[in-house]
């Protein structure tokens, strides 16, 4: 039995002193894969749908009536966010399936992903209910709560990022700790379930609590 | 490194690993509430059978946020197997 290792993504190159590691060419793959796929579904638009711009279709209306029941009509402009994050998101987390290292359970694209999603909320508060009711809001219900309100701030972007890492870092090990127990002749087969819950299942359904929160956030700072 | 270093840096790390295992028992929080929210969104199911995809989607969202005392835990328990923060304090 070899070791078994649990460690972060490996460092492969660098440039310019920086460190490029699994994490950045596995998203860069995710990317190129997003732009392939969106290339290949929105050659020929046409009128009345056929083929796979019926998939195109049936992706973009079925993102816009999520936005519609999670935040309400009259933010519809949010759409195009989720369109683009809910991909960007599963296809990282089932990168597990092919052998690569998932980017996302890396903590450093989930902290990024947050961070996005918390200067988002706090632009937007600003920006539609001004800078006065965004800093009132710090001392709701009344002044004495301003620690506890400054602290729920900070506790979002932590626990929103590692919602998504700890999920797909623990599913990461766990998969690891099946293949390393697994005499090798067993290795083809039996670890299939397992796929199917961690990566497919798990990765589904955190890509869903990602974006629902995202929307939940947006639509709390925008408000009524 | 004299031998009262080493003794102290072992003690250091088992009981960081102790800690770790310790820290990851608060999954019983999460666990407990997470499988009251999924009961109780099945008995909404068999009344509601029509209302399905907004239970859904409201008992996830719920599970998520009851995830986070689970994925503190988590954290905490990364902290102190990987960093090893606590051996510093031997010296």
């Amino acid at each position: 039995m070899g070791n078994l290792e649990i460690n972060g993504p490996r460092i492969l190159f660098r440039v310019f002193g920086y460190p490029i590691t699994e994490t950045i060419t596995n998203q860069w793959l995710v990317m190129v894969l997003i732009i392939a796929l969106a290339y290949w579904v929105t050659r020929n638009l046409q009128k009345t749908p056929k083929g796979k711009q019926h998939i195109a279709e049936l992706w973009v209306s079925t993102v816009q009536s999520l936005v519609q029941q999670a935040m309400g009509a009259k933010n519809m402009w949010f759409a195009p966010y989720i369109v683009a994050l809910i991909p960007f998101i599963f296809f990282s987390n089932v990168l597990g399936l092919v052998g690569l290292r998932p980017p996302t359970a890396d903590l450093n694209t989930t902290l990024a992903l947050s961070m996005l999603t918390v200067f988002m909320f706090h632009y937007y508060s600003i920006k539609f209910n001004g800078i006065v009711a965004y800093l009132k809001g710090y001392l709701d219900p009344f002044a004495l709560f301003l620690p506890i309100n400054i602290i729920g701030e900070l506790s979002r972007p932590v626990s929103l990022s590692f919602r998504l890492f700890g999920n797909l870092f623990g599913g990461s090990v766990i998969m690891s700790l099946v293949y390393f127990l697994l005499p090798v002749f067993l290795r083809v087969a039996v670890p299939i379930p397992f796929h199917i819950y961690f990566d497919i299942f798990s990765g589904g359904i955190q890509t869903f609590i990602f974006a629902m929160l995202t929307m939940v956030f947006i639509a709390n700072a925008v408000g009524d | 490194m004299n031998e009262t270093l080493i003794l102290g840096r072992s003690i250091v790390l088992a009981a960081s690993a102790l800690g770790a295992g310790i820290a990851l028992t608060a999954g019983f929080g999460p666990a407990i509430g997470q499988g009251y929210a999924a009961g109780k969104g099945t008995e909404a199911v068999g009344r509601q059978p029509e209302a399905r995809a907004d239970i859904t989607q409201t008992m996830l969202l719920g599970q998520a946020v009851a995830e986070t005392t689970g994925i503190y835990s988590l954290l905490v328990a990364l902290i102190l197997v990987l960093l090893n923060p606590l051996v510093g304090l031997v010296g």
